[in-house]
């Protein structure tokens, strides 16, 4: 393999890991504030993702309209879930909001197929075009994943560590009980994490489209599986752990392939978890979550 | 008498079918320091964590500043002026120093945070020290602190304080007790509870006794520091 075959496929692992990363973040703020694994996580990018299949498709709206409207989907969508299907089971043991979070996740799915119908959905490419720096092609659509990603990444970061409602999310997730003793309002925190960890999954809809211009119902699904693992990887609950979790997950699937083991991809992303579970059971930035009150 | 700050009446408070705190009523005015103490399991924390909003009792009225708090949310109350420094202290680990005090200013205008940060750190100069610092690296005693000056930030016309005491060195516990004091002295009302009888009696104003969810005596500090009944069961006397 040459330098620019592995450059090529560096930019390739960069551009679906930070995917994973920005997926793999609403897995993780979630679990933070609610040890809950949201299943239905995942299918919020496919219905994020038809959304921006019909706007472009039908009717014809500017790529920037398409992605506001899915980001706007998404976010209405998680809160939804989050008001109608979890806050009711908000003190009920962790297994019967585990089971509620695959049920969505089956009626996002199925009501998916209902409504849009089995069958793939292909679509143009959304940006098409590459340009070439020395011997390595980049793809315009490579350059704007990334970027769009590490930017949302910052101010992420910045919504977290510096405003009053990121505070306040992370002492709700370290502390529900401490937390609603300083005033913090556990509805109000609670459902700003899940629209942030949406708005997060429709950006991500809106990038895996740049890369696969096609949608189906249970797209969500894999690519939940992977920002899972990803977020898993990180340290779940680890704002940073997720992105880092998202990039090696990326990398390590195009490094993969570049060296014609694609076969393999999955195996060695599953082996890959194991041993660093084994090494570290938090993940590699991941603190150990203690007991709710 | 003016009428009472904190009108706690006939409450039951059950944790399934344990009935933990069966018919207990007291008051605290304004400016007074009162005291429940009572050996484990009493039922001290669950009267607290009551009034505070994060248990519900069954049965009976709380009442602040007039107002019933009996279906106000844990963090309404914090609104209404009204502010815990839970058992075990509860600070947040990940978060520093500075971080957990602006927590505790959370109801608080922002403007207002320079100052109340200030006014914390000159009570707590050892917090000032540490303002960058996680709260998980603090010793116990500092985290008492940070625990005591984060319920401060709130501007709380009740503080209430679950065995601040708990597992510090007598030094410490000193140090805890003259803080009280001092907020005392400034006008502050509190509610404290406490295993540590006797300290906790001699800064206080009145004192109830609970046993096993039921006040068994009342009265001033002094009187129950001098009684019989008391040093026998509670100051090993
Ligand atoms: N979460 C709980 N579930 C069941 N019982 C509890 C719980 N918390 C406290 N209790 C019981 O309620 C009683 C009062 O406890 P608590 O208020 O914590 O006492 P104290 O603070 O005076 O030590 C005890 O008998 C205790 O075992
Ligand atoms: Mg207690």
């Amino acid at each position: 393999m040459n330098l620019s075959t592995l450059l090529a496929q560096i930019i390739n692992g960069l551009q679906t890991g930070s995917i994973y990363a920005l997926v793999a973040l609403g897995y993780s703020m979630v679990y933070g504030i609610i040890l809950l694994l949201n299943f239905a996580h995942g299918d919020i990018i496919m219905v994020g993702a038809y959304v921006v299949y019909y706007s472009i498709t039908r009717f014809a709206f500017h790529p920037l309209l398409a992605v506001l409207l899915a980001v706007a989907a998404s976010v209405a969508l998680g809160v939804t879930v989050e008001k109608v299907a979890y806050t009711p089971l908000r003190s009920a043991p962790r297994l019967s909001l585990l089971i509620t979070a695959i049920g969505v996740s089956f009626l996002l799915e199925n009501g998916a197929q209902m409504i849009f119908g089995a069958d793939t959905k292909s679509m143009d490419p959304i940006v098409p075009g590459s340009v070439a720096i020395g011997s390595v092609t980049i793809s315009y659509a490579a350059i704007i994943t990334i970027a769009v990603s590490v930017i949302s990444m910052f101010i992420l970061t910045r919504l977290v560590n510096s405003t009053k409602m990121g505070k306040a999310m992370r002492a709700v997730s370290e502390d529900m009980g401490a937390a609603q003793l300083m005033g913090i309002s556990l509805n109000k925190t609670i459902s700003f994490t899940f629209a942030v960890g949406s708005a997060l999954a429709g950006i991500g809809s809106v990038l895996y489209l740049c890369a696969y211009p096609q949608a189906s119902p249970t797209m969500g699904s894999m690519l939940g599986i992977k920002a899972f693992i990803a977020a898993v990887l990180g340290g779940i609950g680890s704002i940073p752990g997720a992105m880092l979790g998202g990039f090696i997950i990326g990398l390590l699937e195009s490094l993969i392939s570049a060296v014609h083991l694609s076969m393999w991809k999955d195996a060695v992303v599953f082996v890959v978890l194991i041993v660093v579970l084994l090494l570290k059971p938090t993940g590699i930035l991941g603190h150990k979550v203690q007991e709710k009150v | 008498m003016t009428a009472p700050l904190l009108k706690v009446e006939d409450i039951n408070v059950f944790y399934g079918s344990i009935h933990a705190i069966k018919g207990i009523s007291f008051e605290v005015q304004e400016g007074e320091i009162v005291t429940l103490i009572g050996a484990n399991g009493a039922g001290k924390s669950t009267t607290l964590n009551t009034v505070a909003g994060l248990l519900r009792p069954r049965s009976g009225e709380i009442s602040f500043m007039g107002e019933s708090l009996i279906r106000t949310a844990p963090n309404r109350i914090v609104f209404k002026g009204l502010s815990l420094v839970p058992e075990g202290r509860r600070v947040f680990l990940r978060m520093t120093v500075e971080e957990n005090l602006e927590m505790g200013a959370y109801t608080q205008p922002a403007a207002n945070l320079k100052a109340d940060l200030e006014h914390v750190f000159e009570l707590f100069p050892r917090l000032r020290e540490r303002r960058r610092q996680i709260a998980g690296t603090l010793s116990g005693g500092e985290q008492q602190m940070l625990a005591m000056g984060r319920a401060l930030m709130s501007h709380p016309k009740l503080i209430m304080m679950d065995e601040p005491s708990m597992g510090l060195a007598p030094i410490l516990v000193e140090q805890i007790f003259d803080i009280i004091g001092s907020l005392h002295r400034e006008g502050a009302t509190i509610l404290l509870v406490e295993q540590n009888a006797q300290a906790a009696l001699s800064v206080a104003d009145r004192a109830y006794v609970l046993e096993t969810g039921r006040i068994v005596l009342t009265g001033t500090g002094r009187e129950l520091l001098e009684s019989d009944e008391i040093r026998k069961a509670y100051l090993g006397a």
